[in-house]
């Protein structure tokens, strides 16, 4: 046991710990699987991918998700590729380097253990969906194609075009269809998690609630998956879907899972800029492009020239004046806040002044329209639809937004939360990117937990489970049926005068005002001090039209608004507790003299994870830490200069 | 801007609809469609009316959750696009705009423009994958694939499973839906062992969801936000013959 919290990291040497963890875990035999009923929430990358390869395995898959098709899940929008450490570029990659360049780039503030695990299954992942049939991008020869992504020096990123969580995620899809037809896989589109249900302190059921009939149901397992993805819409800006939210993970945490690092959030440096009050969503212009495109803001504050008749010395490209090594592929997080900064400085472009040029125009010149095109085309068009500006011709204008939470619940290795039977994966979960994640990984964690560290896993909880399924008519299931009734019916019977998205709007700014790019104690102070006011107002005046038993997308709403609503508490109180900067949390009473995140290794190396007091009480919850144990890499100051 | 819309209002499956009149005040040119409906249904909302029901998700035209037929076209006048990646300077000031669901037999009405499109997962389920358990695949460079060969499997592959091309088509036809996906697999090395079995189950699901067949109107690939081509409906139908053949010679 760590700190009270017990992250079962196998001993031995950081590249033997998955080996033989495996050689050692429990097995559930071929004939015993058909007994398990496990409930996997979610089906993207993760979800996708876990219940597909647990269904293929033998055991009785129910899977759920909100959208009409388990094709739609968040993942398809990822656009610029997958990290594996197959070094087929020949540039001196490793799975050594990958796990290096992961614990770097997320500020060591993750595990050694389950990054080296990742970085060991990434080839594995490769091999995988070429088998399914998805379509990378290849060279002449007929090889796998390669391109750079932030935060490496090497060429590990595989692609389909700018449209690789598509194809990952049908690869996923297909193989999940697959078990729908093969019968071990039970599918359940438009159906909503709403509470997790626990008998004897083990997670054995949920709550779902129908999106088109209403109908509330409950569902008994043997043990429940969470693959529910990230808790971006907070902000209520961001790149996420706009259905993406924190119900399921945050229903959970009220039944008792620990919420780890929520505080810890990616801002994207490449999305569009928002144009106006209306804005429903961001859509992200992939970090690939910054392979090719140029980072550039006007020297002189102001400059409201058209950025062609900007001459060349009158131009910061401040990426590559600050980080000469890595230049316009600096990591996430550093690339978002060098932008902050410029436009703070008066040197923002665009109408709002909040925004950087992405310039193609030397690309062009060396490569051709036609590569670029080859390249991108997709992107650039996504971006001509949206700004009515054709990017061959003008830089693109980008600024940072609100794109990938690296907190997430707490799992230990086994990728098993607290509670007992709740396993969390792929963005759901904590575990693999510290406090900022690395372009292209995403889509190789999800599929990791999914392909290959959860069916290991799994059984270990499972084997001595066999038998004792509680059946869906258990007092506990009635219950927490009577709790997700009763708070319908409460969001139902307000009925006051303000529209759920208003209060979703109001929380997003306030939050991207003290809880965003750069935070400090007194605006995250202030920002505590008003989130319950506005939560108190929600279950006051909000107005949730319709009723219960029938397709209402204002209820759905309403119901993740008001998790939103609770959960933005806690994401600030951690950001408050967290008194260092580090990756995407930066706080700005620490920072280097140049501006750089300060990490405090002597008090922060450390997991914290928040425990729900209880009582429907909001505030203060318990904090555990575990602190993060470093027997391989060295801590330092992340450098990309 | 301004606007007159007419929307298609229908509570549920069993209930009676029509089309409702609305006026969308105050348009900004640089909102999307939907962010015009959003708009729309929050003022809705303030006057104690039910909001209008439409499906939506990413809405940057890849998650192909939406499903409008504006001014009688699937996703509207933006081609190639979904309608998420309408904006509101492609229309005229003052215009009427009438707005539908995707109109199909096999996508049974839901509420207002919102419709079931499962019909299209279960083609998929026929047999629109490859048959390859995780953990078992060799090596992923130790099977070439021409560069041309991966091209053209992720043309086809590209499809968004939105349903435009069976809700433009006058039949009803998924074809181009299904022909993406049978391309897709049928260009690559991976794909080789199941060609036939695949294109057969596949069609026959397609047929068995009540969708019609192909006559060459082309409404299809003109609505495809994923620009898959009309030939690949050709290529189908020649797998369709070939693993016919095969089947009969008993292959």
């Amino acid at each position: 046991m760590i700190g009270g919290l017990d992250s079962k990291i196998p001993s031995g040497p950081l590249a033997q710990k998955w080996t033989q963890h495996k050689d050692h875990a429990r097995l559930v035999s071929p004939n015993n699987r058909r007994k398990f009923e496990i409930i996997v929430v979610g089906s993207g990358l993760a979800g996708g991918s876990a219940a597909a390869t647990l269904g293929e395995l033998g055991y009785n898959v129910k899977c759920f998700c909100y959208q009409d098709s388990p094709r739609r899940a968040h993942s398809i929008a990822a656009q610029g590729g997958i990290n594996a450490a197959k070094n087929y570029q020949n540039d001196g990659d490793s799975v050594f380097r990958l796990f290096y360049d992961t614990i770097k780039g997320g500020d060591f503030r993750a595990r050694e253990a389950n990054v080296y695990r990742l970085a060991e299954v990434s080839n594995l992942i490769i091999d995988q969906c070429v088998e399914q049939g998805v379509p990378f991008a290849r060279e002449y020869g007929g090889l796998l194609a390669n391109r750079s992504f932030g935060g490496a020096q090497v060429s590990r990123t595989f692609y389909a075009r700018g449209q690789t969580g598509q194809q990952l995620l049908l690869g996923a899809y297909q193989a999940l269809c697959r078990q729908i037809a093969a019968g071990t896989v039970e599918m359940f589109p438009q159906t909503e998690m709403l509470d997790l249900v626990l008998v004897d302190g083990h997670a054995k059921g949920i709550i779902t609630r129908s999106l088109v009939t209403g109908k509330i149901e409950a569902h008994a397992g043997d043990a429940v998956v969470l693959a529910t993805g990230g808790y971006g819409n907070v902000f209520y800006l961001s790149t996420n879907a706009r259905g993406c939210n924190v119900t399921a993970t945050y229903r959970a945490y009220k039944k008792g899972a620990l919420f780890a690092n929520p505080c810890y959030t990616q801002i994207h440096p490449t999305c569009i800029p928002v144009s106006g009050t209306h804005q429903s969503k961001l859509t992200l212009m992939s970090e690939s492009l910054r392979n090719d495109g140029r980072v550039w803001v006007p020297k002189k504050p102001g400059d409201k020239r058209p950025p062609k008749q900007i001459p060349e010395d009158e131009r910061d490209y401040y990426l590559e004046r600050k980080y000469p090594s890595f230049g316009n592929l600096a990591p996430r997080d550093i690339s978002s806040r060098s932008a902050k900064e410029v436009c703070d400085e008066g040197r923002g472009v665009g109408e709002s002044g909040r925004g950087v040029y992405l310039d193609f125009a030397d690309a062009i010149a060396r490569l051709g329209e036609k590569t670029i095109h080859e390249r991108y085309g997709n992107l650039f068009h996504i971006y001509e639809k949206i700004t009515g500006e054709n990017a061959y011709e003008r830089p693109m204008r980008i600024y940072p937004a609100v794109h990938y939470t690296m907190g997430g619940l707490w799992v230990d290795y086994n990728l098993m939360s607290n509670v007992p039977g709740l396993h969390v994966i792929g963005e759901a979960n904590f575990s693999d990117h510290g406090a900022n994640r690395l372009g292209a990984s995403a889509l190789m964690q999800g599929l990791a937990d999914g392909y290959f560290v959860l069916p290991y896993t799994l059984p270990v909880y499972l084997a001595p489970q066999i038998g004792k399924r509680p059946s869906p008519d258990h007092p506990e299931f009635r219950k927490a049926e009577g709790e997700v009734r009763a708070r319908t019916e409460k969001l139902l019977a307000i009925n006051g005068k303000r529209s759920v998205d208003s209060f979703h709007r109001e929380l997003g700014l306030l939050l991207w005002d003290k809880c965003g790019m750069a935070r400090n104690a007194a605006g995250l102070r202030e920002a505590i001090g008003r989130i319950p006011g506005l939560r108190e107002e929600f279950w006051r005046d909000v107005r949730v039209p319709g009723d219960g038993e029938e397709f209402n997308q204002s209820l759905e709403r309403g119901g993740r608004v008001a998790d939103f609503l609770e959960f933005a508490e806690l994401m600030c109180t951690d950001a408050l507790t967290r008194d260092e900067s580090c990756g995407g949390h930066f706080r700005e009473e620490h920072q280097t003299p140049d501006g750089e995140a300060l990490r405090d290794d002597e008090n922060f190396a450390d997991v914290f994870a928040w425990e729900y007091q209880g009582n429907g009480s909001v505030a203060a919850p318990k904090l555990h830490r575990e602190p993060l144990v470093f027997e391989t890499v060295q801590l330092t100051q992340r450098n990309y200069k | 801007m301004n606007f007159k819309l007419k929307v298609w209002r229908q509570k549920d499956p069993k209930t009676k609809g029509k089309l409702v009149a609305y006026e969308a005040t105050d348009v900004s040119p640089n909102m999307s469609f939907l962010e015009m409906l959003d708009v729309v249904n929050e003022r809705l909302v303030a006057r104690g009316e039910e909001p209008i029901a439409f499906d939506s998700d990413c809405r940057e035209g890849i998650c192909g959750t939406c499903s409008l037929t504006i001014n009688g076209e699937a996703h509207g006048p933006d081609h190639p696009g979904a309608a998420c990646e309408v904006y509101m300077r492609r229309f005229k000031d003052s215009a009427t705009i009438v707005v539908e669901p995707f109109r199909a037999k096999p996508f049974p009405l839901i509420k207002d423009l919102v419709v079931d499109r499962g019909a299209l997962d279960r083609i998929v389920q026929a047999g629109g994958f490859i048959s390859a358990r995780a953990g078992s695949a060799p090596e992923a460079n130790s099977t070439l694939v021409p560069k041309h060969e991966a091209d053209r499997a992720m043309e086809a592959a590209a499809c968004i499973g939105c349903g435009a091309c069976a809700a433009a088509c006058p039949n009803a036809s998924a074809m181009l839906f299904t022909a993406a996906k049978v391309s897709h697999l049928a260009f690559l090395p991976q794909g080789q062992p199941e060609r036939t079995s695949r294109v057969l189950k596949m069609v026959t699901a397609m047929d068995a969801e009540g969708f019609g067949n192909c006559t060459n109107t082309y409404e299809c690939e003109a609505v495809c936000p994923a620009q898959i081509s009309a030939s690949l409906i050709a290529k189908l139908n020649r797998e369709y013959a070939i693993a016919s053949l095969r089947r009969n010679a008993g292959e």
